[in-house]
């Protein structure tokens, strides 16, 4: 696959000028590199949804059911009805074009149905025909055409493009989120069996074993385990983290993808000091569990009612342990669905306390009805309160700027909290330009289940944006290290990087944490969690004094 | 790419010609009564179904676009506006973005520089040209009230007043141009929309996203303003009898006076068209904005749950089926179970179990 993804110098000629065929007679091409995988029946029969059959994306024949368009059209009714969003985005768009150059993907690839007005365009277009009196009238003079197998590919081509990050919804004098329209979308692409892999295969290991990585319970706690080892050897202090524990005061859930793959794991190994460190302190009781042992949900990018089925799980494990309420790591749209679904879909949560930090008895109000916390939310607390022996020289051979994750930003509003745990654990940190930030923040480009390796062309091309940003800051600042607070970020963003600016590494803001934080009965400490040799700790501290003389 | 705004120019001269030759044709009463009367009907009750359709639809999840630091911690600055957490905030958030197009006011523009370095700049001019259109639309569509009401409500001769302020004359003896009072409303009108226009033709984008629906409406109230400023400051047609018609129909005793020319009932067709196309087109985006569901929703489920009127229960992988699969994985790293398993009449398995839990205690 490597060899066939073009070299930056290529990926880099974009032409922005749209051709000079209409849209809807331009043909869809879809192009290897730019699309995931159709999905593996066997997942999709497990959770039993629709059409499990194989099929592949490049022949003509995507085995659908004879009456798939009967289908989609009564879906799309359906959701007109349960949903206002869809129903008001289908209706009020002008197509005043102010969203048309926010989209990464646009941006990217400079192909113009990535043009989110263009993107929902594709779905406008059968609601023209199919709901609306002058589209039925009108027809192609209103932008109207009729359901075609052409028009499905073009649907699921392009909406297996768009990572759901909202960018365009901020510029939008509307507020239309073709978030939502790629979601609304999605939903119908599954009534007939139109999935991708990537999201459909982690749908089924999730519901199964609690987590999309399908880690089964004895090899989560042998993960875990592996972690404890690493982090004796780096600071000399074993570490205890406990599992399903009933009685236990918090509940904590975090991706699995922390568990399984770098960087992540140096961010749930941070998790574990962070935890260990607290306990030790002021005998915080915090318990994993291998039942709800994932904190995203891959459901949310199939439909709303696979979302709630993996989502039920959270609660239902806070309410068998009987904890008082639950603390969520770091990941992106884990954390959309908690703030935007989860109390809603499954709540409500009296089982539980209002959650109050049992170290500073700070309350997040916040907070009160989901009874979930941000673990960013709840380390800027214990900062704030001066409750954590930090040393931020740990962290010195580090220049960090920080990418605001697209499902934080737009889809909660944490902007400064992990900006607060990132200036008092590290010494040197840049921010990126203003307009690519905190809610102008670019998406990693492999957002909303895109991430797989497949289309690696679309989502270096996607991720152009945000790489192109942090090489900005890379120059300016020599900045080295891009902090973020999302799980799909720390499996997608180093490839990015490597790509675009192969200078930068990724890292979570909880293994900065624990770098800097000073445990209890803690060894020499002279590398950081990946057992990188601390700059400075070794005697080298002419390269230290060197290093300040330059700030 | 022009069949779509040659086939809305066609469409407004159509329009055009068909009002000229009924009213040489003496349809006066069909273009100053009836359609007129028809259009509003259809525009009141389109609107207003419109409206209730939306409002119909549910809205299950709360799902406003945050764009900016949520209320959280006492000692982090709360970005009242853009994560509004309470009504009075959205409230403050929905008129900003209807009254001053908050969103819009972000816009940027991407550009490409020295090939591989991508910058976002600060795009003013749509918004600039949208405010522009939409005031000068709402002081227009106020001073004509001046039409419909007897005696003229204080608010109509304020706001004639103030748009005259900034009136400027022309004093050349063909084209009379200002005496009247020049309003600038209409002038501004006149050239948004020929921005707007001229917009969606040379912007590459734009010109590939644009519809016929979207040439059209523009076409429509161009020709609305230009048949206006001709009435107003050239044609100069007989305002008294323009007034008996218009307050004749809401009177609700429509009469045909003497003396408005063929230009005028080109203004009312057009209007008539333009009120009667609203609620079937984009133009409902002046209704949609406020149902908006990113725009008008508090971003505080955490705080305060939501409740979707159509939750219906799903079928999930409880944890008793969980265990059920895993369970002798569990119990060999001591991870604690619910139910031990029975005991079984082999002697190994008996041995296992009895050790496991005892392990598990250990770690509890």
């Amino acid at each position: 696959m490597a060899e066939e993804i073009p070299k930056p110098e290529e990926l880099m000629q974009i032409k922005h000028r749209p051709p000079k065929t209409d849209w809807m007679k331009t043909p869809t091409n879809i192009r290897k590199g730019m699309y995931c995988y159709a999905s593996n029946p066997k997942s999709v029969a497990y959770v039993d949804l629709p059409n499990a059959r194989e099929w592949n994306p490049m022949e003509d024949d995507w085995k659908l059911p004879d009456n798939w368009q009967e289908i989609i059209h009564d879906g799309f009714k359906e959701r007109l009805e349960r949903f206002r969003s869809f129903k008001v985005f289908m209706d009020i768009c002008v197509r005043c074009g102010a969203c048309a150059d926010k989209c990464h993907y646009f941006i990217g690839t400079g192909d113009p149905k990535n043009m989110p007005v263009l993107r929902a365009e594709l779905l406008r277009s059968v609601y023209r025909n199919d709901f609306t009196r002058a589209g039925k009238i009108l027809g192609k003079l209103n932008g109207a055409r009729p359901m075609s197998l052409d028009v499905l590919k073009e649907w699921w081509y392009y909406l297996f493009q768009c990572s759901e990050c909202r960018r365009c919804s901020v510029f939008c004098p509307y507020g239309i989120d073709t978030a939502e329209i790629t979601i609304m979308g999605r939903e119908l692409l599954n009534l007939i069996g139109l999935n991708i892999d990537w999201i459909a295969t982690p749908v089924a290991n999730c519901y199964r074993t609690g987590n999309h990585l399908g880690i089964q319970p004895h090899a989560f706690k042998d993960m875990l385990n592996f972690f404890v080892d690493d982090i004796e050897d780096i600071t000399g202090v074993k570490v205890e983290p406990q599992y399903n524990k009933k009685g236990a005061d918090i509940l904590f859930i975090t991706p699995s993808g922390d568990v399984f793959a770098d960087p992540g794991t140096y961010t749930c190994m941070g998790y574990m000091i962070l935890f260990h460190y607290l306990q030790e302190k002021y005998g915080f009781d915090i318990t994993w569990s291998t039942y709800a042992s994932e904190g995203g949900n891959f459901g949310f990018f199939t439909s709303h009612e696979t979302m709630k089925r993996l989502n039920a799980k959270m609660y239902a494990e806070a309410k068998r342990l009987g904890v008082k309420w639950i603390l969520g790591g770091e990941c992106g749209h884990m954390w959309r669905v908690i703030n935007q679904y989860m109390d809603t879909m499954n709540g409500p949560t009296n089982f539980m306390e209002e959650p109050v930090s049992p170290i500073t008895g700070t309350k997040f109000e916040n907070a009160k009805s989901t009874k979930m916390v941000h673990i960013t939310e709840f380390t800027a607390d214990l900062i704030k309160h001066g409750k954590l022996d930090l040393d931020p020289s740990r962290n010195n051979h580090m220049k960090v700027t920080y990418h605001d994750s697209c499902n934080t930003s737009r889809g909660m509003g944490i902007f400064d909290e992990p900006r607060y745990v990132i200036q008092n654990v590290c010494n040197h940190f840049y921010e990126m330009p203003a307009n690519t930030i905190r809610e102008n923040t670019f998406c990693c480009g492999s957002g909303a289940g895109l991430n797989a390796g497949e289309d690696m062309e679309l989502r270096l091309a996607g991720g152009l944006p945000r790489a192109n940003a942090v090489k900005y800051v890379h120059d300016k600042h020599g900045v080295n290290m891009l902090a973020c607070i999302c799980a799909i970020d720390r499996a997608a963003l180093p490839a990015l990087m490597e790509y675009w600016v192969p200078e930068v590494d990724v890292t979570g803001i909880h293994e900065m944490v624990a770098n800097a934080l000073n445990l209890p009965g803690q060894n020499e400490r002279t590398t950081d969690l990946r057992g990188e040799d601390i700059p400075g700790m070794e005697g080298e501290t002419e390269v230290e004094s060197e290093e300040e003389a330059n700030e | 790419m022009n069949a779509r705004y040659m086939f809305s120019l066609i469409a407004v001269i159509v329009l055009l010609l068909i009002v000229w030759a009924g009213t040489a044709v003496g349809l006066q009463v069909v273009f100053g009564i009836i359609i007129p009367y028809l259009a509003i009907v259809i525009f009141i009750t389109g609107f207003f179904f419109k409206v209730l359709n939306w409002s119909r639809s549910a809205v299950p999840f709360r799902i406003p676009t945050t764009a900016g630091q949520h209320k959280s911690l006492p000692w982090l600055k709360h970005a009242q506006i853009d994560c509004p957490t309470n009504k009075w905030q959205v409230v403050v958030r929905m008129a900003l973005e209807i009254l001053t197009f908050r969103s819009l006011f972000r816009n940027t523009r991407m550009s490409l520089k020295e090939g591989s370095k991508l910058s976002y700049q600060l795009e003013i001019f749509l918004w600039v040209g949208a405010l522009a259109f939409h005031y000068a639309f709402l002081a227009v569509v106020i001073r004509h009230l001046r039409f419909f009401t007897e005696p003229v409500p204080f608010f109509v001769q304020l706001v004639e007043n103030i748009d005259s302020f900034f009136r400027f004359e022309f004093l050349y003896p063909v084209f009379q141009f200002g005496l009247p009072g020049v309003f600038l409303s209409g002038l501004v009108l006149l050239l948004a929309v020929a921005y707007l226009f001229l917009r969606r033709i040379f912007t590459p984008q734009v010109r590939y996203i644009s519809l016929a629906s979207d040439y059209f409406p523009l076409f429509l109230i161009f020709g609305i303003a230009l048949t206006g400023i001709l009435m107003r400051y050239v044609t100069k047609i007989d305002v008294t009898a323009a007034k008996e018609l218009t307050m004749g129909l809401v009177s609700f005793q429509p009469t045909i006076p003497e003396g408005v020319g063929t230009i005028f009932y080109i203004h009312v067709f057009f209007v008539s068209i333009l009120l009667a196309y609203f609620p079937f087109s984009k133009l409902m985006h002046l209704g949609g904005i406020f149902l908006s569901p990113t725009r008008n929703l508090t971003a505080d489920t955490r705080a305060r749950r939501h409740i979707n009127p159509w939750n219906y229960p799903v079928p999930v992988h409880t944890y008793e089926e969980y265990e059920d699969e895993f369970r002798e994985k569990m119990i060999e790293v001591g991870i604690p179970v619910e139910k031990m398993p029975e005991e079984k009449p082999v002697e190994e398995e008996a041995a296992v179990e009895d050790e496991k839990p005892a392990q598990e205690e250990k770690k509890e």
